[in-house]
């Protein structure tokens, strides 16, 4: 449903009006002709001006009784049948508006409008979330946190009551309409100037799909980060441009993969993008033995194949195990590994580690339950799927567990607020793992093994203006080093880090020196405490903060005072 | 034929009609002017106006916008017709009666619109 049709459908309601209006307007008209025909006391008629005002506060039963002057009998008569007449009328006209009010497609229509003007009314910059349901929950809280503005749509009418009850910070404008027409999604800002980003959370991929083609179409300068848990539709997507498709299984395969070739770059890759507020452990390193792999759906089957990567030996453990074609060299298993005599078989006394990878979480905590009976040293992946689980997944203490919706929430934070960080473990990537440890080594030993607040800033006249005024004004090398200082007391450095630089033309450097200066356009990816992230803040923005950082002056303030230094100056 | 059709067009041609029985004869002359036959147009107008309620083609939004015009020209009129004979107390006096059918003749102008349109309608549709 457009506007044009919500309109309509209020145009409908007037239609269903239309009966009890003209009957309540007849009713009076009759009324109020009598009383101006029938004579009165005097043998006058009333006039059509007190006729009206005695029909109206009648009618609606208000009665003063009879005003302006006392009755003859005819007009008794006459306003006997009045009464009556207009009761049944306002109970007709009243009746048909309840009614009316009561209507689902009525309610639903107005509920759209109503949404529709939010979003109308939204002055500031906001993210479309399309699904609201772990994953979407996530992702609104922590946008919600920062200050970010969220716009959702939900087809699930629970959920969208949700929304309400999950008391935000800001408001949240939330629909219960079909993510995938995308004439909703216009509805629901796609398009609008303030759009920043649109995200396909639910957990239908088609409609996950239709989102990315809605959004590649309407809103093609905005990011867009869809959520595909089948290789097919993920291809699909990519196929025309979607710039972020994320795959849970996909993105946890990955990382596996890292921490089975690259554990140093898996640990720093987990501290930067751990949920905030929570303390990363250093964790045990997966092992490079035979590993088994239970239930071959979507998320085995990615594993298995980041296992090959990694030249790991698997063996499948399904109830269905595909026939063995191409991927013979995988020994497999028929059963369902909830029994200790289908775990015996795949040969778990010489197994390094275990994923229970089904969609049941019963089953998976079944699985792992019965592994470590079998065999106590097993490095244990557990997939959990429905969030309610969480206290048993909590209790068993997997050495991973696999949330899925966690994983894309984080991943979708991670880009829309800090871009530079993909990048930067991109670059991570490409570094060997003695320089990943190095990097991990030094920032744990200075900021503690706490997830730490990852952010960019982007040294433009927006972002920075006291910066950008000074740079502009007698241009100066400013050196990192120098910027990352305490605004309270420049002796003391800020609990901060430049990550990795990127300035125009392409350059970037990673964990640059405090010795390197900066540019005007330079985008910087910072690791460090919250404090350091306000501190720094108010360096860039606050002209006298920023003096006192690089120099040690203080600069007055008010105009007063700026004009008298500016003569004392000039004076000297 | 179409019943709603019959209804429709009665109501906005009876609403021109008792307008225009209104209004003609001289501007000033209360004798001329039936305070009934306006009572009349204005009932009438009023269920022309709801009777143009919920037709979402765009003719069916002029027909509503020019009814509502009408019925704020009668409006206004009936008003100063109360105050004239109720509230300033000086009876349907020249000044008061040309005011009030001036501005029936604005209501009329807008319901001969509804009517052109209306026609316009009729002969556009080939069936």
């Amino acid at each position: 449903m457009n506007r044009n049709t919500h309109l309509s459908t209020l145009f409908l309601a007037m239609r269903r009006l239309r009966a009890p209006l003209i009957t309540l307007i007849v009713i009076y008209g009759i009324s109020v002709l009598g009383l101006s025909i029938i004579p009165g006391a005097d043998g006058q008629p009333m006039s059509f001006f007190h006729a009206f005002y005695f029909i109206s506060y009648t009618a609606t039963t208000i009665g003063f009784g009879e005003i302006p002057g006392t009755f003859s009998e005819p007009q008794r008569l006459w306003v006997l049948i009045c009464i009556y007449l207009a009761v049944v009328g306002w109970a007709y006209t009243l009746g048909a508006l309840f009614s009316l009010l009561q209507d689902g497609t009525f309610r639903e229509a107005v509920s759209a409008e109503r949404f529709g003007r939010a979003v109308r009314r939204l002055h500031e910059p906001f993210y479309l979330v399309c699904g609201y349901g772990e994953t979407g929950r996530r992702v609104c809280r922590a946008l919600d946190q920062m200050g970010l503005r969220s716009v959702v749509l939900e087809t699930a009418p629970q959920r969208v009551g949700e929304v309400d009850l999950h008391n935000y910070l800001a408001d949240i404008p939330v629909l219960r309409a079909d993510a995938s027409h995308p004439d909703q999604l216009r509805q629901a800002g796609l398009g609008s100037p303030h759009c920043q980003g649109v995200l396909a959370l639910t957990n239908d991929d088609r409609a996950n799909l239709a989102v990315a083609i809605s959004a590649r179409l309407l809103a093609p300068q905005i990011p867009a980060l869809c959520r595909a848990e089948s290789a097919e539709v993920a291809a699909n997507m990519a196929s025309f441009g979607t710039r972020h498709i994320i795959n849970p299984y996909e993105k946890f395969a990955d990382y596996l993969a890292q921490a089975l070739h690259a554990p140093n770059a898996y640990h720093l890759l987990n501290w930067l993008t751990g949920p905030p507020g929570t303390c990363v452990e250093r964790h045990r390193d997966p092992p490079r033995g035979k590993w088994i792999v239970c239930g071959y759906g979507d998320f085995g089957r990615v594993l298995v194949d980041a296992f090959d990567q990694e030249d790991v030996p698997v063996t499948i453990i399904d109830r269905d195990p595909a026939e063995p074609g191409e991927h013979d060299r995988h020994r497999r298993v028929r059963g369902d590994g909830t029994g200790a005599a289908v775990l015996e078989r795949a040969n778990i006394d010489q197994a390094a580690g275990i994923v229970a990878s089904t969609g049941d979480d019963m089953d998976n905590l079944s699985i792992v339950m019965t592994a470590r009976e079998l065999n106590p040293d097993l490095f244990v992946i557990l997939r959990m799927n429905h969030f309610t689980n969480h206290e048993l997944f909590e209790a068993f203490a997997a050495d991973a567990t696999v949330v899925p919706s966690q994983i894309i929430a984080n991943e979708c934070l991670a880009v829309l607020t800090t871009p530079l960080l993909e990048r930067f473990l991109e670059e991570m990537r490409q570094r060997d793992d003695a320089w990943a440890g190095r990097l991990l080594e030094r920032l744990t030993g200075r900021f503690g093994w706490m997830v730490p607040s990852v952010w960019s800033v982007r040294l433009t006249e927006r972002d920075a203006p006291a910066l950008h005024t000074r740079l502009q004004r007698d241009a100066p090398t400013i050196t990192l080093g120098e910027l990352l200082r305490s605004p309270h007391d420049r002796n003391d450095p800020l609990d901060a880090e430049v990550l990795y630089l990127c300035r125009e033309g392409s350059v970037h450097v990673t964990a640059p020196a405090p010795t390197l200066p900066v540019c005007l356009g330079d985008e910087l990816l910072l690791v460090g405490r919250r404090s350091a992230r306000a501190a720094l803040a108010l360096t860039l923005e606050n002209i006298h903060s920023l003096a006192y950082v690089l120099t040690g002056a203080e600069l007055p303030g008010g105009l007063i005072w700026e004009r008298i230094a500016r003569w004392r100056q000039s004076g000297r | 034929m179409n019943l709603e059709k019959v209804i429709f067009g009665f109501f906005i041609v009876l609403a021109a009609t008792l307008n225009f029985g209104f209004f003609v004869g001289d501007l000033d002359n209360p004798a001329h002017h039936d305070i009934y036959e306006l009572f009349a147009a204005i009932v009438v107008n009023f269920i022309a106006t709801v009777l143009k309620f919920g037709d979402r083609t765009q003719i069916g939004a002029v027909h509503l916008s020019t009814s509502l015009v009408a019925d704020l020209q009668l409006i206004a009129a009936a008003l100063v017709w109360g105050y004239g004979v109720h509230i300033a107390g000086v009876g349907m006096s020249p000044d008061i009666t040309a005011k009030v059918v001036s501005l029936s003749g604005g209501a009329m102008l807008a319901n001969v619109v509804s009517i052109v349109i209306l026609i316009s309608e009729t002969i556009m549709q080939r069936r």
